[in-house]
Parts: structure tokens; C-alpha cells; sequence
């Protein structure tokens, strides 16, 4: 285990932004911390790399403890959402400023810039201001820069949260081949469910100040611990009583079969490639599903017609906290 | 990572472990939002305090301490020294003098302030940026060289105007016109500086607004952009009054000084400190602190927090 | 795409836009009744700043560069001078490190009382010079309740320009310092530099051009003061009279043109030490 974050908690006053939560993360994974905005997750990065320090609990990175060591002493990489980038240094000194800090020979630093800067794609710009760059390229630079020291673990908090969805995309791609190439263990903050789902090994989800869930994108998705998992990783929708992924329900017009749920289409919306079908069901409840383009013909489906519902063997929530979190489960 | 080959060709994007869920997404809570209040590294350490102690050392023995002094030295004697300066009429004239050209430079240099920060923010013109800078330059120049160049033009033997106008009638130097001119010069750019922040931050949406419903140009400065800008205006006001009631150097090189006729306050101080009435001296200069810590406290309580 | 600036949360983020005109995207084209604004507005700024400082220096080079020789030459002027601008420049150096100093107290630190400091900051701008001079005469003069009297010495010179120049720095240097990225300097903490190397190496260039600005406001307004050392220094002649004096004798003695070309000297030195200033700290942005 790279990271070992034993009983740590963390109080702002009366808020707790962490309640004794322990997470190990596995070297040379990439790890998404996974949550919404306010739920502590950007606090533990933080306690990982010591810029905030826990009130209690222990952090242990590579099997040394960290608890107590300052930011400089812990060799992690750090980068934060809005780049900080050093202004007044170009792509190339920002760069080399953790090199020069450990006072490298010249050549050395030189040698280990310029790959940096292939690395990043930022070769032509290595000359220039961060104020000459757009905000994917600085993120870059600064990606760049937090791997310049050949960190021990490298930590993202939010890094696409200030680009435009675009840009967004294009570096969540970029950061996963990255991650494929050099295999440093990585943590990254999100609160966008879909961008940890693509990148990340494995996900950690963390609401009020406590860890929900760990496990594999796969595992999150199809079998969550509970409501909160299910419903921050993706679309939910109620099927007799239970929680159903709306594309998890099979629908059909021929006749019923025992378990099937029965109701009248109240309303059909295509969205791009998908179609949204709302079906008022017998018990009051109104149901969503999804289907591709490509199956609407097919079902003959129109507003107003009968139709029935099951849930896809394996899918869905029959009540709230019925699975214990599977703390530590990586 | 330290021995991890960097000069490889990155691969392929091929290892994605899931595909992305399907459309509707649940909305992401918005970023940054919900952020709880947070205090970076919680107590001060020893080099906190260490500069703390420091500032706060520096500041007294340097203005701190010696203010309250004068505050003590004014009232060594009870309110002796209050009581004879106020009795003293040459001194009351010096004050109400100092009082009546604050007042007087003070409403030109609003007038001028407003007038030409509105021209700055909402207008383009060329050389604008020059005027902005040149605007700065009372503050730097010496109080003296604002004597002497006022001197050198208004002065009524050998100025460039001065014998003109002294012969319509009009006497500038060593006489209250100078004295205001001097006053007014010091001051100039103290209006500005607090104005033009405000008009840039509160911009023109509402001034077009009010156009576009029928308000003239007058209508839309009086019940729009003034009450806008009244706090700015009142900040630039107190600090004018202020910098005005305390010119010293420039009213001393263009009043003549003298006595019952163009002596000011803060010549009075200086007379009789010379003339060894230290407490009249003490008191009259207690009486002009006074003003000039009450406009800092008033300014400083009620300009909105964040702003300077 | 600008980098947002991080202020804590908690701490009043003091969004403070500087009266610099750079970037006027509203402007309009003048009308009538702004136009004739504008040309009384200048009017009035030519006839009480623009006019009278082109006399100064109309008046100082119609004598030509004898008159600056006869000024340079004559001892008490030349001391003046000298003692001017040497005690300008260390009043200006102290108050680049103070002044950072107590703005960063003011930025970076919390403790009660915080408001008294910045009001006292403040008053040297609205505290008449006369009275600064007496003020610190109370304290550093004869029956200072500290034992020192330095009335009447260059040390006097010295502190009243400091005392009147203290605001200036600090004023500047403030509201930069609580608008840095904060996260650049944990970006820094986490590559490794110590406290010390992130102040040298990423605060500093950052907030240099805002000390460079305060500390050339402060060297000109030292340069030129009077107030406050006519009660304070004595004015003696090659010893603690300072250049504003010797303007105000050569006035008093009716000899303007002497009076204009000191002006002018001071004037000179004054643009020099304002580009040594930039270059100074160009250079502190470029290191790095």
C-alpha cells in the first residue's frame, strides 16, 4: 500500500469536513476521491500532502509516517485547480523550480525539463508566461512541474474543474494515457461522477466527513452500498419500490409476466443518441427509462400506450443501506 | 516514478477500465461552492508572533506613542491651554482661516474630482492616460516648490499673470486666493482616487438603463451615478478636509504670514512653538490632530469593508 | 481564463481594483456638454498645477547651467541636497522592509486589535506636518519621557521622514499581497521550498512592483518635505537643513531662479531614483 490514511478526522470549527475516515491506496494506481463539493475530500487530499494537518488519525505514505512531516519533506506532487502557476516564471522555470529547489546540476535539470515538456506537449511554449497560455495548457505546465521531482505520490485536486467541458474531456483522456505511461501512484479529487468513472482504478467515495464506498468504477456502478453511491454515480429511477438505473429496466409491450410492473407512457424525449421514456406505473410511481435510438421502432412505443417494466437480473436497490460500506475493499 | 522512461511514445487510450454512464447524468454539484470556512495551518507560529510584536512595537514608538503625547502635552495643565488658545483671537481667526480655506478648496477640488473622474471612466479621449498620471503629481511634489511655482505665476511683482491681475484688482499671492490655490493644489488628486475606483466597479449598465427610459444627462447623474458614487465622494471629501485643514509648507511660502490677517492654524503652531508658548502650541496642534485622526477613524469605520 | 485568486475563506477578501485606466471598454466618444467638461477641467489644471511647475522649470533653465552651478557650488546647498536624498534613500529602504512587514501582519495575520494598526497607519497621511513635527518632538525631543533628546540632528532628519513616509508601503504592498495565489505558494511548500526560498522566489516577484511603486511614492514625498522638520531638526545649516529650506531662503531672500533650479535638481534625482527603483525591481521579478 502507497498511502495508508488510518482514523484520520479533521474539524473547521464546528464543521467536521472528516469523521475518523481510513483509506489505503494502492502504488501505482490512480485513485479518484469521489464526492460532492463540501464533503471533505479535498480536505484529505490536502492532510495526505501536508497542507492542512489532521486533528487526529495518522497519515503513512510509502511506510513512513507522515503524520507530523511538512509539505517539503512528504515528496508528493501537488496540483490544484486553478494551476498555481508561478506568474512571473516561464513554462520552463516553473518546471524546473522543484529541481532547482533540490539544487540538481544545470544539465540535469535542463535534460529533465525538456522531456517534461515533450511529456506535456508544451515544447514550443516552454519560453512563455503562464498568462500566454489557455487554462488545459497551464494545468498541463503544471502537471509537468508537480512530476518534475519524481514524487512518491501525485495528488490532483479538481484539475479540469476550471476548464471548459471541451478542454475537460481532452485531458481526462490525456491524464489516464499519462497514468499508463508513468505508473506513479495517483490520487485525484472530483465531484463529477463521470470523470472518475473513465479515469480512475479505483474510487473512493466520501460524503459529510465519511468514506460510503471503495471499490472498482465497475463495482461502484453495478453494486452500490447504498442510496448515496447509487445515486451520485449515475441516473436513478424508482421501480416498484426500488432504485433502478433507468437503463437497467427492460421494457416491452407484449404480454406481461409475472413480476412485471405495468403502466401507460406519459411522455417520450430524445436526448442526442438516447431516448427517455416516463411510464406512470399502477402504483402511483412514475418511472423513467432509457433506450438507444436504434430500439424505439422496434418496441412501437408512443404516449399513452400499455406497456410493462422489469428491473435486468442483478440491478437495482431494494432498500437504503441494506450493504455495509466495503471500507478497504481495493 | 524515479527511474520511469519519459521518452517513450505515449500509447494508446486503449485501457479505459468502464464507459462512461449513459446521458443524464445526475447534475454535479457546482464547484467550489459549498466550501466550508477554512483556517490554513490554525495557530500562529513563533515567527507569527515574533512579527507581530515587531509591527506592533515599530507603529507605537513611531506614531502610536508620540500622538498620545500630544494629547498629554495639551492638557498638561487641565484645560488651561485649550481655554487661552480659544480665547485668543488672533488664534480663532487663524483657525476659522484655515477652516474657511478647507472649505473653499475642499468644494473645488469635489466639483473638479467628480467632474473629471467621470470624464476618465466613461469617456475616451486622447491623451486621458497622461491626464491620469499627471493628476498623481501634487502628491509628490514639494510643498515648498507648490509655493514657488504658485509664486513664480501669480506672484504680483514678477509673476506670469500676477502683475495682470493685480492690476484688474485681483491680489493672489501673500492674500486668501493663494492660500486657497496652494490648499486646493495639495489636495487635488484625493477626490479622484477615491472616485474612479467606485465608478469603474459600479459601471455604466445603469446609467445607459436610465438613459434608455428618458432621463437626461443631469437626471441620470443626480438619481443615478451620485448615489453610487456618494460614499466614494464622502471618503474623498473627509480625506481632502483633512490633507486642507494640515498644509503647512505651500500656505506658509505664498500667505506672507501674517498676523490677524493670513496666518493659519498650523502657522500658529509653529509661531508659538517658536516663541516658546508651548502649550498654546500643543493645544492648537491637539485641535488639528484631532480632525486629522477623526477623518482617518471615519473613513476607516465606514468605508465598506475590502475596499482601500 | 484568468487564474482565480484564492483568498481563505473567512478572511475579508479584499477585492481591491487599482484607479489605473488600462483597459476602457466602456469609453465613450466625448459629446458637447463633456467636452466643455473637459476643457474646463483642463483649463483649471493647467492654470494651478501644468503653469505653474513649467514656470519652475522655465525659471530654472533661463538662468541656464550657471545657475545650477551656483546652485551645486554653494556648500550649504550642496549639504542640503546630499543630506536630502541620502536620508530620503534610507528612509526608503527601512520602509521597504517595514512596510512589507507590517502589510504582511495585516494580510497574513490575525489578532485583535488589527483595526487600531490600520487606522494607525493612516494618520501620518491626514496628521498636519507642523504637528508631525511636534508630535515626534514630544517623544524624541528635549523631555522625551524615553531619555533621548535628538532635536536639532540628522537622526531628527531621519525620523520625520520615516514617520511621514511610513504609510506608503504599506499601503501599496496590502492589497497585492491579499490578492496572491495562495495555492502557488503550498505548489511551492510541496516542491519542496522552505518558507524562506517561497517568500524570495514566489512572493517577493509578485509583490515587488507594488513595493517598488510605494517605495518610489515615499523617496518623493521624503524628498520633498518641510513640515516637519522646522520644529524637529533646527534647520542648521550644512548640518540638519534639508533642500525644501534651502528653496524656502532662497524665496524668502527673492531669488526664485536659485530656488527653481534646486527644485529642478531635486527633480532630476528624484526621475533617477525612480528608474533605479524600476530596474531594481524588474530584476528582483525576473530572478525569481
Amino acid at each position: 500500500m502507497s498511502i495508508e490514511i488510518i482514523d484520520v478526522g479533521k474539524r473547521f470549527g464546528d464543521f467536521v469536513a472528516l469523521d475518523n475516515v481510513s483509506v489505503s491506496i494502492p502504488t501505482g494506481q490512480l485513485t479518484a476521491l469521489l464526492g460532492p463539493s463540501g464533503g471533505g475530500k479535498s480536505t484529505l487530499l490536502r492532510i495526505i500532502a501536508g497542507l492542512e494537518t489532521a486533528d487526529t488519525g495518522r497519515i503513512e505514505i510509502e511506510g513512513v509516517d507522515a503524520t507530523r512531516l511538512p509539505p517539503q519533506k512528504r515528496n508528493v506532487g501537488f496540483v490544484f485547480q486553478h494551476y498555481a502557476a508561478f506568474k512571473h516564471l516561464t513554462v520552463r522555470r516553473n518546471i524546473a523550480f522543484g529541481l532547482e529547489i533540490r539544487r540538481r546540476p544545470k544539465a540535469e535539470i535542463r535534460e529533465r525539463v525538456d522531456e517534461l515538456l515533450a511529456l506535456v506537449h508544451l515544447t514550443p511554449f516552454a519560453d512563455r508566461l503562464p498568462a500566454q497560455l489557455s487554462g488545459g495548457q497551464r494545468q498541463r505546465m503544471a502537471l509537468a512541474r508537480a512530476l518534475a521531482v519524481a514524487p512518491t505520490v501525485l495528488l490532483l485536486d479538481e484539475p479540469f474543474g476550471a476548464l471548459d467541458a471541451k478542454v475537460r474531456k481532452e485531458l481526462r483522456d490525456w491524464l489516464r494515457r499519462l497514468h499508463d505511461e508513468v505508473h506513479v501512484t495517483t490520487v485525484f479529487v472530483t465531484h463529477d461522477q463521470e470523470e472518475a468513472l473513465e479515469v480512475a482504478d479505483e474510487i473512493v467515495v466520501i460524503n459529510e466527513g465519511r468514506v460510503e464506498q471503495i471499490g472498482s468504477p465497475d463495482d461502484l456502478y453495478d453494486r452500490p452500498a447504498n442510496e448515496f453511491v447509487m445515486r451520485f454515480l449515475g441516473p436513478v429511477t424508482q421501480l416498484g419500490g426500488q432504485l433502478v438505473r433507468p437503463h437497467d429496466i427492460r421494457i416491452h409491450t407484449d404480454s406481461p409476466q409475472p413480476g412485471d410492473v405495468l403502466g401507460r407512457v406519459t411522455r417520450i424525449t430524445r436526448v442526442g443518441f438516447e431516448i427517455r421514456v416516463e411510464v406512470a406505473t399502477g402504483t402511483g410511481e412514475v418511472t423513467t427509462v432509457t433506450l438507444t435510438r436504434d430500439a424505439l421502432p422496434t418496441l412501437g412505443l408512443e404516449v399513452g400506450r400499455e406497456v410493462a417494466l422489469r428491473p435486468v437480473a442483478g440491478a437495482g436497490l431494494t432498500s437504503p443501506a441494506d450493504r455495509p460500506a466495503l471500507r478497504a475493499a481495493g | 516514478m524515479a527511474d520511469h522512461d519519459l521518452t517513450q511514445p505515449p500509447k494508446d487510450a486503449a485501457g479505459v477500465a468502464t464507459a462512461a454512464p449513459a446521458g443524464f447524468a445526475e447534475p454535479a454539484p457546482p464547484a467550489r461552492a459549498a466550501r466550508p470556512a477554512r483556517t490554513r495551518s490554525g495557530r500562529p507560529g513563533p515567527v507569527a508572533y515574533l512579527l507581530r510584536l515587531v509591527v506592533i512595537g515599530y507603529l507605537f514608538l513611531l506614531i502610536a506613542w508620540p500622538l498620545y503625547l500630544v494629547g498629554q502635552n495639551a492638557f498638561k495643565d487641565g484645560f488651561d491651554s485649550l481655554r487661552d488658545v480659544l480665547s485668543d483671537p488672533d488664534t480663532v481667526h487663524a483657525l476659522l482661516l484655515s477652516l474657511q480655506i478647507a472649505a473653499i478648496s475642499v468644494a473645488i477640488n469635489t466639483v473638479f474630482g467628480v467632474g473629471i473622474s467621470l470624464l476618465l471612466v466613461r469617456y475616451d479621449f486622447p491623451g486621458k492616460r497622461v491626464l491620469n498620471a499627471l493628476l498623481d503629481v501634487p502628491l509628490s511634489v514639494s510643498p515648498i516648490v507648490v509655493g514657488l511655482a504658485l509664486i513664480l505665476v501669480y506672484g504680483g511683482r514678477d509673476g506670469w499673470f500676477g502683475p495682470a491681475l493685480e492690476d484688474a484688482g485681483l491680489q493672489i499671492i501673500f492674500s486668501t486666493p493663494g492660500m486657497v490655490l496652494a490648499t486646493t493644489f495639495v489636495a487635488l488628486p484625493l477626490v479622484i482616487r477615491e472616485v474612479v475606483p467606485v465608478l469603474e466597479e459600479v459601471g455604466d449598465e445603469q446609467e445607459q438603463a436610465a438613459r434608455s427610459l428618458g432621463a437626461g444627462p443631469l437626471a441620470t447623474f443626480r438619481r443615478i451615478t451620485l448615489p453610487a458614487i456618494k460614499w466614494g465622494v464622502a471618503y474623498g471629501v473627509v480625506l481632502s478636509l483633512a490633507r486642507s485643514m494640515g498644509e503647512f509648507g505651500a500656505v506658509k511660502v505664498v500667505s506672507g504670514n501674517v498676523l490677524g490677517a493670513t496666518r493659519t492654524a498650523t502657522l500658529v503652531v509653529e509661531e508659538k512653538y517658536l516663541n516658546f508658548d508651548k502649550g498654546g502650541a500643543y493645544a492648537t496642534a491637539f485641535l488639528l490632530a484631532l480632525v486629522a485622526v477623526a477623518s482617518v477613524i471615519v473613513v476607516s469605520v465606514f468605508r465598506p469593508k475590502g475596499k482601500r | 481564463m484568468t487564474p482565480t485568486t484564492t483568498v481563505q475563506a473567512g478572511r475579508s477578501a479584499r477585492v481591491r481594483r487599482p484607479a489605473r485606466l488600462g483597459r476602457s471598454a466602456s469609453g465613450r466618444q466625448l459629446t458637447r456638454a463633456s467636452g466643455l467638461g473637459l476643457g474646463i477641467a483642463m483649463l483649471w489644471f493647467s492654470l494651478l498645477v501644468l503653469i505653474p511647475l513649467a514656470a519652475v522649470a522655465a525659471t530654472a533653465a533661463e538662468g541656464g547651467w550657471s545657475t545650477f552651478s551656483r546652485a551645486l557650488t554653494n556648500e550649504a546647498t550642496a549639504a542640503a541636497i546630499r543630506l536630502t536624498v541620502l536620508t530620503a534613500l534610507g528612509v526608503t529602504a527601512v520602509n521597504v522592509v517595514m512596510g512589507t512587514l507590517i502589510a504582511w501582519v495585516l494580510v497574513r495575520d490575525r489578532f485583535p486589535g488589527q483595526r487600531a494598526i490600520e487606522i494607525i497607519i493612516d494618520v501620518p497621511f491626514a496628521l498636519p506636518t507642523i504637528v508631525a513635527g511636534l508630535v515626534l518632538l514630544s517623544l524624541y525631543g528635549p523631555g522625551s519621557p524615553l531619555g533621548v533628546n535628538i532635536a536639532n540632528t540628522r537622526i531628527a532628519v531621519f525620523l520625520a521622514f520615516l514617520f511621514v513616509t511610513t504609510p506608503f508601503v504599506v499601503r501599496s504592498v496590502q492589497p497585492v499581497l491579499a490578492e496572491l495565489d495562495r495555492e502557488a505558494e503550498e505548489a511551492a511548500a510541496s516542491l519542496g521550498a522552505s518558507r524562506f526560498t517561497i517568500f524570495r522566489r514566489i512572493i517577493l516577484p509578485s509583490i515587488a512592483p507594488a513595493i517598488a511603486a510605494g517605495a518610489t511614492l515615499s523617496f518623493a514625498r521624503a524628498v520633498g518635505e518641510y513640515g516637519s522638520l522646522v520644529l524637529l531638526s533646527g534647520n542648521l545649516p550644512l548640518r540638519t537643513e534639508v533642500a525644501s529650506v534651502r528653496i524656502l531662503s532662497s524665496i524668502e531672500n527673492d531669488n526664485p531662479d536659485n530656488a527653481a533650479a534646486v527644485a529642478v535638481i531635486l527633480l532630476a534625482i528624484s526621475l533617477v531614483v525612480i528608474v533605479l527603483v524600476d530596474v531594481l525591481q524588474r530584476r528582483v521579478v525576473r530572478r525569481g
